[in-house]
């Protein structure tokens, strides 16, 4: 028999796959005595290498078993997905057991020890995390100030435009577009007009009371809903060949893609009333939503000005060809191409969009993460910011990963060069 | 016969070189013409100039009675009535064959959809590709995208049709199928200028034959004087070289 432990034969696969598995599963009775039971196995050895051991008996273990074309399927997937090198089993191994130590810790902050029931801080007597501050703050968090009785208005406008996103798909194609002239241009002054009230005997509220998550989505979705466009359009003018409009747009994009927007923030809402004659006034919402919109289209607009760069001169000629003027050909045949190649890019723009509207605090403005930031300084729920924080980045996650599915979505329906 | 498409003394410089000198061209309703000469020598942005995707500096063309310059509010209308076809077919890649046939008369011409797309069926019938229609043009052959880019052009119902090397770009087993196709529209009588080195398409259907080389028309001559007599020794030579 010749046995050469260095490199790893099919002839003796059942002695290497002994041997290998057997390493393995020391390294790894090892690393869990260490967390769950607190006992060192390896402790007889320096530290240094009892520190090391699961890693150094994983690694040769996994030589071991680093068998190609083994002939045995599971084995074949492992080492072609974890196993395929040296430095790949150490990287493997390594995330294998961070995963061991802390994902457990992890579980049981949020969930096992945690406390879910209850009304006040003291009812909060586990180790783990008191959701109870989340539960009893719920209702602020996701409607900020806004008077508990009229909270179905900002409920009915959500729900108007759940069911018309979602109408886009249950109806034929037929209707489609005016539904999307429905969310572009009536839905914004409904919501708006419901939320603000003032109107029709609605009591009016004033957006100073406007927050959290609900406010989260208005910023968002007005600053989306106009970044867009006049990205496009800052964007088209930058490859104008009209000295005026070609050096304007550029002299924007410019401005506000090299100013923070932190201080695009403070100047709306501490200069740009300074600028305005006396006796009118602009709401702060509104100065900001504005704010936040074209400091956005300046990124969006640089994003659209890659896809329309990577389109063939071919396209344009062609294009020209068929007797079809400027605007025709940039919104049949420029525009959807190059809207499309650059997708990612624009989600990338909307999801920063998304986990910016958490700044409007510099003005006084409380979003979700304002609502928490504020709540965790209320007496009766001192040392509660990392709960709050937790339930923060959950949401904008899910929000965030919604968006970006629906992006690659949208990539694939789209995608018709195949 | 008053000339369709006639260019006078044309100049065009790209920055400092002169890419077109002294042009002259007179072009007949129904006449085939096709350009010849090496590369760089010009063909293709003489036939660019005459849909004004280049612009000359100096010299007049005047096509179908509009004189083309800087000044020409409606390119757009003579350009809807010259078709062309590019050596890289330049399909519009986000749209259907058909949509690509139908979109111009719809949005140029005003055509009603249905009519537009009975149009386009004729056209794509024409060409030998309506089985095609519904595809997009990443799924066809090189060979079938060209043709579908001729019946895009036709579905304007050009005057003119400009062809900028359009074979060029194809396997040699589908040059046949696109030279037939032009070969048909030919003997259809539409007014054609073909930049193409098909000697075998040019003695089948050119009336007259235009030799360039460095930016100057060398010889036009009668299709058969060109190749059985031709009179500049830059011409013979050429001849020798791809005959």
């Amino acid at each position: 028999m010749n046995l050469n432990i260095l490199k790893p034969n099919k002839e003796n696969i059942s002695i290497y796959l002994v041997m290998g598995v057997g390493l393995l599963s020391v390294g790894f009775i090892d690393i869990l005595s260490n967390t769950f039971f607190n006992f060192n196995i390896t402790r007889i050895f320096p530290e240094i290498i009892s520190y090391l051991s699961p890693l150094l008996l994983g690694v040769f273990g996994l030589h071991f078993i680093r068998i190609e074309y083994s002939g045995n399927k599971t084995l074949d997937i492992i080492n072609k997905n974890l196993n395929s090198s040296n430095f790949n089993a150490i990287l493997s191994l390594i995330v294998v057991f961070i995963l061991i130590k802390y994902l457990p810790l992890l579980l049981k902050w949020a969930f096992f020890d945690a406390n879910f029931l209850g009304n006040t801080k003291e009812d909060c007597t586990g180790d783990g995390a008191c959701w109870v501050f989340v539960k009893v703050w719920f209702n602020r968090f996701m409607y900020g100030m806004y008077p508990n009785a009229e909270q179905w208005r900002i409920n009915f406008s959500f729900l108007l435009l759940l069911t018309s996103i979602g109408s886009i798909f249950v109806f034929p194609n037929k209707f489609k577009k005016y539904i999307i002239l429905f969310l572009l241009f009536i839905f914004p002054l409904i919501a708006l007009n419901l939320i603000s009230g003032g109107l029709f005997g609605l009591k009016l509220i004033k957006t100073g009371s406007w927050g959290g998550l609900s406010l989260t989505f208005i910023v968002s979705a007005f600053a989306l809903i106009f970044c867009f466009p006049i990205g496009v359009f800052l964007a088209l003018g930058r490859r104008s060949d009209l000295p005026a409009i070609k050096y304007s747009s550029i002299g924007f994009i410019e401005l506000w893609r090299g100013v923070p927007l932190i201080t695009v923030l403070f100047m709306s809402a501490v200069m740009f009333p300074m600028f305005l004659p006396d006796g009118t006034y602009m709401d702060k919402l509104m100065r900001v939503i504005i704010a936040i919109t074209l400091f956005e289209a300046a990124y969006m607009a640089e994003v659209v000005r890659g896809g329309l760069q990577a389109l063939p001169r071919g396209q344009y000629d062609a294009a020209k060809s068929l007797g079809m003027g400027y605007w025709r050909m940039h919104f049949l045949i420029i525009l959807p191409q190059a809207l499309k190649l650059v997708i990612p890019g624009i989600a990338n723009t909307f999801l920063a969009l998304v986990k910016d509207t958490p700044l409007i605090f510099v003005v006084g403005l409380l979003e979700l993460a304002g609502m928490i930031g504020l709540a965790k300084t209320n007496p009766e729920w001192l040392g509660m910011a990392t709960e709050g924080y937790v339930f923060a980045a959950f949401v904008f996650w899910v929000i965030c990963f919604a968006m970006s599915r629906y992006s690659q979505n949208l990539e694939r329906k789209l995608s018709t060069e195949r | 016969m008053s000339n369709i498409i006639e260019l006078k003394n044309v100049n065009k410089w790209f920055d400092k070189f002169q890419v077109l000198k002294e042009i002259n061209l007179e072009v007949k309703p129904k006449e085939k013409i096709v350009v010849c000469g090496p590369s760089g020598s010009g063909k293709s942005t003489l036939i660019r100039c005459i849909n004004r995707l280049e612009e000359h500096q100096e010299g007049s063309i005047v096509v179908d009675g509009n004189e083309i310059s800087e000044n020409t509010k409606n390119i757009e209308k003579i350009r809807a009535e010259v078709g062309m076809v590019f050596q890289q077919f330049n399909l519009f890649p986000h749209l259907s064959i058909l949509d690509n046939c139908t979109l111009a008369p719809t949005w140029v011409k005003k055509l009603p959809k249905k009519k537009a797309i009975e149009l386009a069926m004729e056209n794509l019938k024409r060409v030998q590709i309506e089985d095609q229609a519904i595809k997009f043009p990443g799924q066809l052959s090189g060979g079938q995208q060209q043709r579908a880019a001729i019946a895009r052009a036709l579905c304007m119902e050009p005057k003119i049709m400009l062809f900028d090397e359009p074979t060029s770009a194809l396997d040699p087993e589908m040059i046949k199928e696109v030279l037939d196709v032009m070969v048909d529209l030919a003997k259809g009588g539409m007014t054609m200028i073909v930049v193409t080195h098909e000697m075998g398409f040019a003695k089948e259907v050119a009336d007259n034959m235009i030799f360039m080389d460095e930016g100057r028309i060398v010889e036009r001559a009668k299709t058969n004087d060109f190749f059985e007599n031709p009179k500049s020794d830059r011409t013979k030579l050429f001849l020798s070289q791809i005959l």
